[in-house]
């Protein structure tokens, strides 16, 4: 079984990042490493494939100046290739660009299935994988908590604010999977070694078929229009025991839906 | 001149930081109350190719530098000087020798699993009343009916008697003289493996002393040739130098990050007591030994790894890097105050681990020693 992984390389959460005063986004020049949150997709699909007894992991990304550091860390993990996509012109795309460029590269590694983050730990906008799914027209089932292979048919339990829901659909089909869907194992000194002589497939936009327009500032529909500094955290609530403090935690972590 | 690592060795430097701070670090607490090993953590680290690092990758190895092993020393040794312990003899006193010295039938028969952390061993070297002086052996090996014969105790043997120790290296002299090393299997009958020593530190390391009482071993168990198990153990002792030196550096950056952090947070007289240069300086000297240590031990690494002669090197790497990190941890622990002097405080279980640095694989003094006499003086014990 092929899978492909929708990976995005992004500058280290750990460093203070800046936002451009233009395009009020963040900017991302320099070097970029893997978003935490894809590495549970990779190790996700590194085990559907494991466990399907064949076929490999392709990652598919796209990043400015060509970068592959964070594509280094996920083919260390085991993953078989990659394809990048790098273009002066993707500067400024948005998500339902990006999910076009995305869509048209994931297109030529022509898999059964397509492996996704709910969304990621920089943009978070949590809307391209649906975007990526209705451009090729296959079904999309996000949020998976566990993931099944069998059959030409991927199920999936879909963490819901109450539980789970049990989905299945046929395959090919791309799915989002929730963080600690599964521990991604740490890339061995042998990964990193062999990661080195990998296939790291570097496309532009005319590669892809897709015109210039169709992408980036120009090609976007979306637009930061302001960007406002994040309240500061206010003072928590203290319950006083009063003979009735559990139902009153209860009900207070009721209401942030957090049970 | 290139003080840049490899791009990969920094990845792994990365991946093996990322290990010991989620994996390593919050057990390591636990792990020291209990004086436990925690074999699992041994396992996960097999797994990450830490024990593999150095060996070929025919004999289940990655063949990844000296450099690299040293960079994964430190950090592990960053979160848990015990677990740091571990991999350094685990791979430079119990796999690596058996792989120089060994023929091809010891090696498939142990470093599969030496490499991959599903085993450890040991080397059995330092007798109770040898230490420094460990030429002094008194070990003995004869000819039994069918193989080797040894009697003789050794003592402060790391990795001896953990559930998974397979094989442990002994030196013993012959009646004619000369010294050989033997392999001898976990569970042979007359090796005694006696209970683990209450130590000052390294708490979740494997220590015993071991006694050999007609422990009889078959007759392709000598592991190199005949007679050359002194010289053989001192070439493993320069590496292992390296790796204690490494280990050092581990010790000395986490007494610096945890004393720099408390420096920037903790107040007194009004704000952070960062702002007095009594702290600060203490800070200032502790992080330029730090580098100057680092130097040292990356510098006797690149030599071995350019094969070049390291000796000197190793021993002023290691007398530096240890000296240095017992001094960061009695700094760090005068800054944390009573804080510090509390086990439930990192830079307390530092503290205590980072003394036996000073004294393994080669003392202080011993270090002197050979760096004097490379400077060809006629300096004797």
């Amino acid at each position: 079984m092929n899978v492909v992984v929708c990976v995005k390389q992004i500058p280290d959460p750990a460093q203070p990042g800046q936002l451009d005063p233009g395009s009020k986004t963040l900017k991302r020049e320099g070097k970029l490493i893997l978003d935490d949150s894809d590495a549970y997709g990779v190790e996700m699909a590194l085990l559907l494939a494991e466990k399907a007894g064949g076929g490999e992991v392709t990652l598919v990304s796209m990043a400015p100046n060509g970068e592959t550091s964070g594509l280094r860390t996920a083919l260390a993990m085991g993953a078989a290739k990659a394809i990048l996509v790098s273009d002066d012109s993707l500067a400024g795309t948005d998500a339902l660009g990006t999910a076009k460029v995305l869509a048209a590269a994931i297109k030529r590694a022509e898999p059964d299935l397509i492996v996704a983050a709910t969304e990621s730990t920089d943009g978070y906008t949590g809307t391209l994988p649906v975007q990526v799914a209705e451009i090729l027209g296959l079904p999309s089932v996000t949020f998976a908590k566990s993931v099944d292979v069998a059959d030409g048919k991927v199920k999936v339990n879909r963490q819901t604010e109450a539980g789970y829901d049990e989905v299945e659909c046929p395959l090919p089909a791309l799915i989002t999977v929730t963080a600690g869907v599964v521990e991604p194992r740490y890339p061995s000194f042998k990964g990193i070694m062999a990661a080195r002589s990998k296939p790291v497939e570097q496309l532009t936009v005319a590669d892809l078929g897709l015109s210039a327009d169709q992408v980036g500032a120009a090609g976007a529909r979306q637009e930061v229009v302001d960007v406002t500094a994040a309240e500061e955290r206010k003072a928590g609530e203290v319950i006083t025991d009063e003979g009735d403090a559990h139902e009153r935690v209860v009900a207070f972590l009721d209401q942030l839906k957090l049970i | 001149m290139d003080f840049d690592l490899t791009e990969e060795d920094a990845a792994f430097q990365q991946v093996v930081r990322e290990f010991a701070r989620k994996e390593i670090a919050p057990r390591a607490e636990q792990w020291d109350q209990e004086a436990r090993l925690p074999v699992e953590v041994v396992h996960q680290m097999g797994d990450l190719g830490l024990f593999g690092l150095v060996l070929p990758p025919e004999w289940g190895g990655s063949g990844a530098s000296f450099t690299a092993f040293c960079l994964a020393v430190e950090e592990i040794g960053w979160a848990d000087q015990s677990v740091g312990i571990t991999l350094s003899a685990g791979v430079g006193l119990g796999a690596v020798p058996i792989y120089r010295f060994g023929d091809d039938a010891q090696r498939s028969a142990w470093l599969p699993d030496l490499a991959t952390g599903r085993a450890l061993a040991a080397f059995g070297l330092t007798e109770p009343d040898g230490g420094s002086d460990a030429g002094a052996l008194r070990t003995r090996v004869r000819e039994g009916p069918d193989g080797w014969v040894l009697d003789g105790a050794k003592a402060f043997i790391t990795n001896s008697g953990t559930p998974i120790t397979s094989v442990i290296t002994v030196t013993a002299r012959h009646a004619h003289g000369g010294v050989s090393a033997f392999l001898v299997p976990a569970g042979t009958p007359g090796l005694q493996v006696e209970p683990a020593y209450r130590k000052l530190g390294w708490h979740a390391s494997d220590t015993h002393g071991l006694v050999l009482a007609d422990c009889a071993i078959p007759r392709d168990n000598m592991l190199g040739q005949e007679g050359s198990g002194y010289r053989n153990f001192l070439a493993t002792l320069d590496d292992g130098r390296i790796s204690i030196a490494a280990l050092a550096l581990g010790c000395a950056r986490a007494c610096l990050d945890a004393a720099s952090d408390y420096a920037r947070t903790r107040n007194a007289f009004g704000g952070p007591i960062g702002r007095f240069q009594a702290v600060a300086f203490s800070l200032a000297d502790m992080a330029t030994a730090l580098e100057a240590a680092r130097g040292l031990v990356m510098r006797a690494a690149w030599l071995k790894d350019h094969q070049r002669p390291y000796k000197q090197a190793a021993a002023m790497a290691k007398l530096y890097a240890t000296e240095t990190a017992v001094s960061a941890t009695r700094a760090a622990t005068q800054i944390f105050g009573g804080a510090g002097f509390l086990e439930e405080n990192p830079v307390a279980r530092f503290y205590r681990d980072a003394k036996v640095l000073e004294i393994g694989e080669g003392t202080s003094e011993v270090q002197r020693l050979v760096i004097a006499k490379g400077l060809d003086l006629p300096v004797s014990p």
